[in-house]
């Protein structure tokens, strides 16, 4: 199944990257050859078979509800781009809370 | 925006051509010590960014460690919801760009929830104390079934931090310049719950929903597991409405509606919705499915931003957790353990107490269920604990538009009055003094009779002296008396009284004195 | 003997009888790194104060009689990918230009609790994308033994450092190859260990469920080394194993293969296989046989599906994982003028940090996830991870270890793959199986192709948990290969000249 240009838009907005034309037009045909290649999976006869999320077979890993000293506001808001009133300062935001 | 200028059918005539179905996804915020994938402290009011580390904030290379007790209470939830619990589930990423979700993705459950398939009996005719809702409600007409709410799911996910929005007219997100975000509630557990549609309430669906989420907060308060408070958005929902033409046989479009911040705003969402899309239904248009976001201030709901493209949230399983197993003797384990439902509770003390459904309703409504519950605890008959907190403390609550269980009085004391007044120490009159004494602060009620000298009179030889005077300055009464008209001893009574002031023990008196006359 | 032409058990033993001072031997490779550096270009951030004050001390506490680790005093360099508190992390980023992180990672912590010395940090692809550092935003690293040939990715500095005599140790992260890749075409040793060994807290995801930290060394016995001081249980990673480290030091000592059943994949072979690579792999085999293993063929079907499975599962999960790079909180943050909403600042900041493969795999990735297309994509691709992990499993019932080559050719040249994404992706080919399974996986030199003299790697693969049989085989072939050549491999290399 092939990848359009279109789809290569819509799937790079999804992802929150404002691709130029120019990165369009030369993504979507290298993206295109590489989804044909990877669509080789699904000459693998599977039916039945269980997909793996986790290879080390590991489950009912937990810890304890107790405290653990975290980061002081400063080393939290240290590397921010913008700080105000001790709180991370973003672009304004579009759509409900 | 927060005007509508929808058109709209009257409810009642809107559930009459209309079969509402309504569904409500819950959101509670776990009263764990820490989050829910880190030992950050979960603290409501913290100074901003005060409670954040590398793992709830997303920093790069952070991973997550599930908190055992935040596993622990959603099942305990889902066992009190009569769910199964999964013998083996995941963690599940949910994947959006918001700016309060430091991974732009959220830790939740897709298609294997922890817990599955349950049901919680709900009362349409308790309503909360305090908040009962102005004007008609469908419970009006003396509803007064059962309806079994299924629960589709119990699920648990991690919370989003909060943000703050500046520069706009409302403090909302219309017409802000930018926004200030704080990440202390980011990585708190949440647990979503997720009834499946509700059908068959008709006129009742406001009404319904609010019981629901009543009854779901009660139960919840009861186990333990999050301090349920609307108001600090520790138990948060979201109501699902759609509008189907009665005997149609088909389900209508639903809406989703947020924002729904108290139990009233749940009931009055419910409501607007249904003459909202009535209207719509009847002029032939189309009920779109949306978002809609509820307004306090109105009641009213408005829709949400629109979207070019639906939400995909690409859901796949969370590689940086391993499946949870919840080993079936820890849930045997929890299930044993489960405090008794309030409805149960409920049912239990009206057995106990030998009431009827009404007056045990009554009971609830009125805040006094605890209260008589405590009382009797300390050792009051039912019939005085009732008589005592229903009667007199109501009145005195009322007046000085207080609750019941902010009187400075307790459970406790009250017992101890009633137990004065069978001992015949007060009569109701004394006691109501007592009681007066106790709400300003004069002491226990013990203290409050000793001081006061508050104890009835009930020597016999202070009363016959009384009693002899009452008689001699009365002779008129008297002859009443002796002629057959029993009834004017009181007169003779009340002068006793006055002259013991008000110590006597009334009907001590009139029976010394009919016994005098006779 | 120069200081950093020691090996780190060479420096670990002259420095535990203080015959040589911890500052004496970081001074030298700083020196090292300050000479040869601007053509290697291993190293993207260089810890010239801390790594002293480290070094300095060290020796102080050695001096008051107290008892430290085996790699005290000794250097190291860290792939920028993990996070080391008061440096900056980039991970060959322009998003991530600048941060420093408030926090180390795990593996950082016990690397400075043991004492060894970290000496900057090293180029990559970015954020591990990669098989050649030449998606790094700051520049490719170079090959030691030919400065225009590709050092491997995308631990490529790390790699290069190492055989530059820069480090005598580095680490690394293997996600698809990025370990053992490197190390085959710089002519060294690399190990990517079981997957849940090492501590990936702290280490910045690329596809979390094959990340997998490890080590780089010029012989088996440092790779073993430092294989053992950075592994281990951690419960700040849930994916982390409990269990003990395989002894992979005594195993790297033993050296002994004799009785040991060696299986030869032959999926692994054939078309896009240089036929130097090839020669001297089997040579490498011949060798093992005649140290007294037992050497047999061993077929699975599925590998040949590795690649593409792969290429679904990885993308998908660094999709998501590098949503967060967003400018909300850290990094880069481009277009915020006052007028522009978050989404808008975000998409834009995104379009300037990430470079193309990033870029491409993030949206291949969103394909893959993307609902109506999961299944038969990402789903599928999972699938195919369970039946190459019974091909192994399977495999593994018949033989001890698996052994290929690392890769099908030697370092290519800089640029002649750059903007061919899928001739890039070819260079994991052999390397990739053992990511998808979680098992462990080694590549020791052995030898130089004939075509243009470049080192060949030998690819050592065992079951999860058995990463002591890796270091047993390397370590034998390794010691057969010294008496055949006389030197160390390295000591041909000619990229820098002396």
């Amino acid at each position: 199944m092939p990848i359009t240009r279109d789809e290569v838009a819509h799937l790079a907005r999804l992802s929150r990257i404002a691709l130029s034309d120019a990165e369009l037009d030369h993504l979507a045909p290298q993206l295109d050859q590489i989804i044909t290649a990877v669509a080789q999976v699904q000459e693998v006869a599977a039916e039945g078979i269980p997909p793996t999320s986790h290879a080390t077979g590991l489950t009912n890993v937990f810890r304890a509800d107790e405290p653990v000293p975290c980061l002081t506001p400063e080393e939290a808001l240290a590397q921010a781009p913008a700080v105000e009133r001790q709180r991370f300062k973003v672009p304004r935001i579009l759509g409900e809370d | 925006m927060t005007t509508s200028t929808d058109t709209l059918v009257p409810f009642a005539e809107a559930v009459q051509r209309y079969e509402p179905l309504i569904g409500l996804e819950t959101h509670v915020e776990l009263g764990t010590r820490t989050k829910m994938f880190c030992g950050c402290l979960t603290t409501f009011g913290a100074e901003p960014n005060s409670q954040v580390c590398p793992v709830c904030l997303g920093l790069p290379g952070s991973l997550p460690v599930v908190n055992r007790m935040a596993i622990e209470h959603t099942i305990r939830i889902g066992l009190a919801l009569n769910c199964s619990i999964a013998t083996w589930c995941r963690f599940a990423r949910k994947n959006y760009f918001y700016p309060d979700m430091p991974k732009n993705f959220q830790i939740s459950q897709y298609d294997e929830p922890l817990c599955t398939d349950g049901w919680l009996d709900v009362r349409l005719d308790a309503i909360d104390h305090g908040e009962s809702e102005s004007g008609g409600t469908g419970a009006e007409g003396g509803s007064k079934r059962t309806v079994r709410v299924g629960i589709e799911r119990v699920h648990l996910e991690e919370d989003t931090g909060k943000s703050l929005h500046v520069g706009g007219a409302t403090g909302r997100i219309h017409g802000a310049e930018y926004s200030l975000v704080d990440y202390n509630r980011a990585g708190i557990p949440l647990v979503e719950i997720v009834t499946k549609p509700i059908e068959g309430t008709g006129a009742d669906a406001p009404v319904a929903a609010r019981a629901y989420v009543t009854e779901l907060r009660d139960l919840l308060r009861s186990l333990g597991v999050s301090d349920v408070r609307m108001e600090e958005g520790s138990l948060r929902c979201d109501v699902n409405t759609s509008l189907a033409p009665r005997g149609s046989g088909r389900w209508g479009t639903r809406t989703e509606t947020k924002n729904v911040n108290s139990l009233r705003s749940v009931e009055r969402a419910v409501r607007f919705e249904i003459e909202r899309q009535a209207a719509v239904l009847d002029s032939a248009g189309r009920v779109i499915q949306e978002t809609r976001h509820f307004h306090e201030e109105t009641g009213t709901t408005t829709p949400g931003r629109s979207k070019e493209e639906a939400q995909d949230y690409r859901y796949f399983p969370e590689p940086d957790l391993v499946p949870v197993a919840p080993p079936r003797d820890w849930v045997e384990q929890i299930k044993a353990a489960l405090p008794e439902t309030p409805s149960g509770r409920r049912a239990r003390l009206q057995a106990e107490w030998d009431l009827s459904e009404a007056d045990m309703t009554a009971l609830q409504n009125a805040g006094a269920l605890d209260l008589v519950a405590e009382t009797v605890a300390a050792g009051a008959s039912p019939a005085d604990a009732r008589k005592w907190w229903l009667g007199e403390l109501s009145r005195r609550a009322n007046d000085t538009g207080t609750e019941l269980a902010d009187l400075a009085i307790t459970p406790a004391q009250v017992a101890r009055i009633a137990e004065l007044v069978s001992a015949g120490t007060l009569n109701d009159r004394l006691a109501r003094q007592v009681i007066d004494a106790v709400l300003v602060g004069e002491g226990s009620p013990d203290e409050v009779v000793a001081n006061r000298g508050l104890a009835v009179v009930s020597d016999e030889g202070a009363l016959s002296a009384a009693i002899d005077e009452a008689i001699a300055a009365n002779p008129d009464v008297v002859a009443k008396i002796r002629d057959g008209k029993v009834a004017a001893v009181g007169v003779l009574v009340g002068a006793v009284r006055r002259a013991t002031g008000g110590k006597a023990d009334a009907a001590r008196v009139r029976e010394l004195i009919l016994q005098r006359l006779s | 003997m120069e200081l950093t032409r020691m090996t780190a058990a060479e420096l670990s033993a002259a420095l535990a009888t203080s015959e040589v001072s911890a500052t004496e031997v970081t001074q030298a490779h700083l020196d090292r790194i300050a000479a040869v550096d601007d053509r290697v270009h291993a190293f993207l951030h260089i810890a010239a104060d801390s790594a002293l004050a480290q070094a300095a001390d060290v020796d102080q506490r050695r001096a008051t009689g107290e008892q430290l680790a085996p790699l005290a005093g000794v250097p190291v360099a860290v792939k920028d990918v993990f996070t080391t508190k008061n440096m900056p992390t980039t991970c060959g980023s322009r998003i991530l230009d600048g941060w420093h992180p408030p926090y180390d990672a795990t593996i950082t912590r016990r690397l400075k609790q043991a004492g060894a010395i970290i000496l900057g940090k090293t180029n990559m692809d970015e954020f591990a994308m990669g098989s050649s550092t030449e998606n790094s935003a700051f520049g490719p690293s170079r090959n030691p033994w030919d400065l225009d040939k590709i050092p491997g990715g995308s631990s490529g500095g790390s790699a290069a450092a190492v055989a530059a005599y820069e480090a005598p140790l580095a680490i690394g992260t293997d996600t698809g190859g990025s370990i053992r890749q490197p190390a085959a075409v710089c002519g060294i040793v690399g190990t990517k260990p079981t997957y849940g060994g090492s501590s990936r807290y702290g280490v910045v995801a690329f596809a979390s469920s094959l990340d997998t930290p490890g080590p780089f060394g010029r012989t088996v016995l440092d790779a073993a080394l430092l294989h053992e001081a950075i592994s281990g249980h951690d419960p700040m990673d849930s994916t982390s194993i409990d269990a003990p480290v395989p002894p992979v030091v005594a195993a790297a000592r033993e050296a002994d293969v004799s009785g040991m059943r060696i299986g030869v994949v032959t999926d692994l072979s054939g078309d896009g296989y240089q036929p130097g690579v090839l020669s001297r792999f089997a040579e490498a085999v011949e060798l093992l046989e005649s140290l007294g293993a037992k050497v047999t063929e061993v077929s699975c079907p599925h590998f040949k599906y590795a690649l593409p499975a792969y290429y679904l599962i990885a993308p998908s999960e660094c999709s998501s994982n590098l949503a967060r790079f967003d400018a909300m909180r850290y990094g880069l943050r481009v277009g915020d003028d006052g007028t522009r909403d978050a989404e808008e600042v975000m998409a834009l900041t995104r379009e300037a940090g990430f470079g193309a493969e990033v870029k491409r795999r993030i949206i291949l990735g969103a394909y893959a996830l993307s609902s109506g297309y999961y299944d038969a994509y990402y789903g599928k691709a999972q699938q195919v991870r369970t039946l190459i992990i019974r091909d192994f499993d399977a495999a593994f019932g018949q033989v001890d270890v698996l052994v290929s080559p690392a890769t099908p050719t030697t370092a290519f040249p800089l640029g002649e793959r750059a903007d061919d994404p899928m001739a890039m992706y070819l260079a994991d080919l052999c390397t990739i199986p053992s990511d998808l399974a979680g098992n462990a996986a080694i590549s020791v030199p052995c030898g130089l192709a004939a075509e243009d003299g470049l080192p060949v790697g030998l690819q050592v693969m065992a079951p999860a948990l058995a990463d002591d049989r890796l270091y047993r085989v390397a370590a034998a072939a390794e010691a057969a290969f010294a008496g055949r050549w006389g030197q160390p491999l390295l000591a041909s290399a000619k990229g820098l000249g002396a």
